[in-house]
């Protein structure tokens, strides 16, 4: 199926803020899992929550939450991509 | 009624649940018996993929993993739900939208390359069937451990039912079967959980309980765990006591192995639309995240549980008597399991207790002088006996154990079928029809995938019995091959121009630089003793052959770039296939071109 030159243009244009919003997405994915979770958990230790501290929340409990909430927000933000860029379907 | 006839009558009716539904969604046509027709709703497709996910190591493993090691372990959690977002951000809404059956028909198209994308199959064939033995060997135990037969008979047992439903049922069969036992098993995960958790913290949801306030002893839980575990020298359960660069790269092997395998990427050809490709990763997350929230409360209140059972006056007390082992109903889980050989314990010094402490600390060593101990005398407690005990160490109904067995068993018979589905496309779809017979009638493919199916349950039952290794390590190598093959050649066709040189080039370094490194640790072609290496000491600093995919997939990046950059640029129409794939539109007429 041929694109139009125009088609073309929206359709680049729509990728770019795509990739954006996935490399911000996936810097949050890391941070909350390999930062938090791992490498800045000692930074975290001083927060203590239900008898330990934060960074062990975050590598048993919050970095799953997050990951649920970054991936319930790309569909939402790329549905809504889809329709502005109108390369949607129906 | 025994407990035994409780097993069974929970396990058989179960079985009879998923049967039933694979001959009433019997497949028709070959779209139908490799995507459910493109029919089926996201949030009954993120319940489908959520049981294909959710296997024995994830069901059965996973918390006992997690309660014995502790905070090091997390790994597992993290790593197998953070997969998920890479799924959803980087591959399922446009390996939807490019509209065919197979993962590794993308790479072949993509690549445009019949070399890639046979690469692609046996890289697919190799992890799905090193998974699919791991299951079997669950399969194997659970079924052996609650029928009160042979390991051996329950295996076989085992491999008739999944070949009666994903053989006859198809896709379509897989699906629906799959949402049932998804609520199978994520019930028997729950329902002892909070019992649980209602015992030790008074708190109903486990995932809250696990920060909660330890009711006996007024303290806060994990305060209380890692108390009572370094009083008998074992290591603090919430402190970090592994290699971190070892966990980041077997955090991250798991992830990236998660959005390389086959049969979880597959679940996104069966949504009607791309909008819906992405929402279907989120609710399968949601229906994963039930259970891996839960998980490490398991953990840890068995931790706490265990513990306590073999000190009852604390651990400056007097431990547990042999003959409270033997009299008090609270310890009748104790005999029932020593019968499987998973669980010991053995009178050393002779003074009618049993102490279990970590004879390997120094300050414990001192005290076992002076107390006259002679070692730990819990000799031996598998890690994966932990939450099929669970219900029974904290001394729940009888319908509650019978549940979790049915839990069990519906957790890997899900992944078993699903990962037979993905070979047996592989096998007819990409080897039969793609290469060596393309003008194959329908019908013939259909009979050319069954009979994938029938003889990949044959070899799988056969590793089974005699397995490669220990079912987590043989699972591990699958993640590994994915995250060092698929997942980047994937990555790399959506997301850069990479040629067909530069994709062949990358999944075989990946592929096979991944797998000599398992190998140079497990022993190759994992015959015992041909080792070179031992995880306790690799080859490469820290790294672990569990993490080592992680670092294949990087090789593969490396050399799929290199290559790619000294060789020809892809032609127009590839150009334009990528370009077409980046967009939605359009992906209703993809699919119906097929």
């Amino acid at each position: 199926m041929a694109l139009t030159e125009q088609e073309k243009e929206s359709a680049r244009a729509y990728w770019k803020t795509n990739v954006r919003i996935i490399l911000i997405s996936l810097v949050i994915w890391a941070l909350v899992s390999f930062g938090f979770g791992i490498l800045l958990r000692p930074m975290l230790a001083g927060i203590s929550i239900g008898g330990t501290d934060l960074g062990f929340w975050f590598a048993q409990q919050g970095s799953i939450l997050v990951f649920l909430a970054l991936i319930f927000f790309y569909a939402w933000r790329m549905n809504k991509l889809d329709a502005e860029h109108g390369v949607g379907e129906e | 009624m025994d407990q035994f006839t409780i097993n069974l009558l929970f396990v058989g009716a179960s079985f009879a649940l998923y049967i039933g539904i694979a001959v009433w969604a019997r497949a028709g046509s070959t779209s139908e018996f490799y995507a459910a027709g493109r029919g089926v709703h996201p949030v009954t497709n993120g319940m489908a993929t959520a049981a294909d996910w959710m296997s024995a190591a994830s069901f059965i493993s996973m918390a006992g993993l997690i309660a014995f090691t502790g905070y090091d372990n997390s790994s597992f959690l993290m790593g197998w739900t953070g997969g998920y977002v890479l799924l959803a951000l980087l591959l399922a809404p446009y390996l939807r939208k490019f509209g065919k059956f197979t993962v590794s028909e993308f790479i072949g198209d993509r690549f445009y390359s019949p070399t890639a994308r046979l690469i692609a199959v046996i890289c697919l064939i190799v992890a799905s069937l090193t998974y699919v033995i791991g299951q079997m060997t669950g399969v194997g135990v659970a079924f052996g451990r609650f029928l009160e037969v042979s390991n051996t008979l329950g295996l076989l047992i085992g491999a008739v039912v999944v070949f009666a439903y994903a053989v006859f049922g198809g896709m379509k069969g897989v699906t629906y079967t799959q949402v049932a036992q998804y609520v199978v098993l994520i019930t028997a995960y729950t329902i002892p959980a909070v019992f649980i958790s209602l015992q030790v913290t008074g708190n109903p949801l486990p995932m809250f309980g696990l920060f909660s306030e330890h009711t006996a002893s007024g303290q806060p839980l994990l305060e209380r765990l890692d108390q009572i575990v370094d009083e008998l020298g074992f290591n603090e359960y919430t402190v970090h006591h592994g290699d971190t660069l070892n966990m980041v790269l077997f955090t991250l092997s798991l992830m990236i192995g998660t959005a390389g395998l086959p049969h979880v990427i597959m679940r996104f050809f069966t949504v009607p639309r791309v909008a819906d490709a992405r929402w279907s990763a989120g609710w399968a997350l949601v229906f994963i995240a039930l259970l891996y929230l839960t998980a490490p409360a398991v953990g840890a209140m068995a931790r706490l549980n265990i513990t306590e059972l073999m000190w009852p006056e604390g651990t400056d007390g007097q431990a547990v008597s042999v003959e409270q082992i033997a009299d008090d109903p609270e310890y009748d889980w104790m005999a029932t399991w020593q019968t499987t050989g998973l669980l010991g314990w053995e009178d050393k010094n002779g003074d009618g207790r049993i102490q279990y402490y970590n004879d390997a600390d120094a300050d414990m060593q001192a005290r076992a002088e002076e107390e006259g101990w002679e070692g730990n005398e819990l000799t031996n407690f598998n890690n994966d006996i932990l939450v099929l005990a669970n219900p029974e160490i904290a001394n729940l109904p009888g319908w509650v154990i019978g549940l979790v067995a049915a839990g069990g068993i519906a957790a890997a018979l899900s992944t078993a079928a699903g990962l037979l589905l993905a070979i047996s496309s592989a096998v007819s779809h990409d080897l039969v029809k793609g290469r060596f017979k393309p003008d194959i009638s329908e019908k013939g493919e259909l009979l050319s995938a069954r009979i994938a199916m029938a003889g990949s349950i044959v070899l799988a039952s056969y590793l089974g019995l005699n397995p490669p290794g220990f079912a987590a390590e043989t699972v591990a190598l699958a993640f590994g091959i994915a995250a060092a093959s698929i997942f980047p050649a994937l990555m790399m066709g959506i997301f850069t121009k990479v040629n067909n040189h530069g994709a062949v080039a990358g999944m075989l370094t990946g592929l096979i630089v991944t797998l000599v490194y398992i190998f140079l640790h497990k022993g190759w072609l994992f015959v015992p003793d041909t080792n070179s290496f031992t995880d306790a000491d690799p080859l490469l600093g820290t790294v672990k052959s569990t993490a080592f995919g992680a670092v294949g997939a990087m090789l593969n990046f490396i050399v799929a770039f290199t290559v790619s950059k000294m060789t020809t640029p892809i032609p127009q129409e590839v150009d334009d296939l990528v370009e077409s794939v980046r967009v939605p539109k359009g992906a209703a007429a993809a699919a119906a071109d097929h």
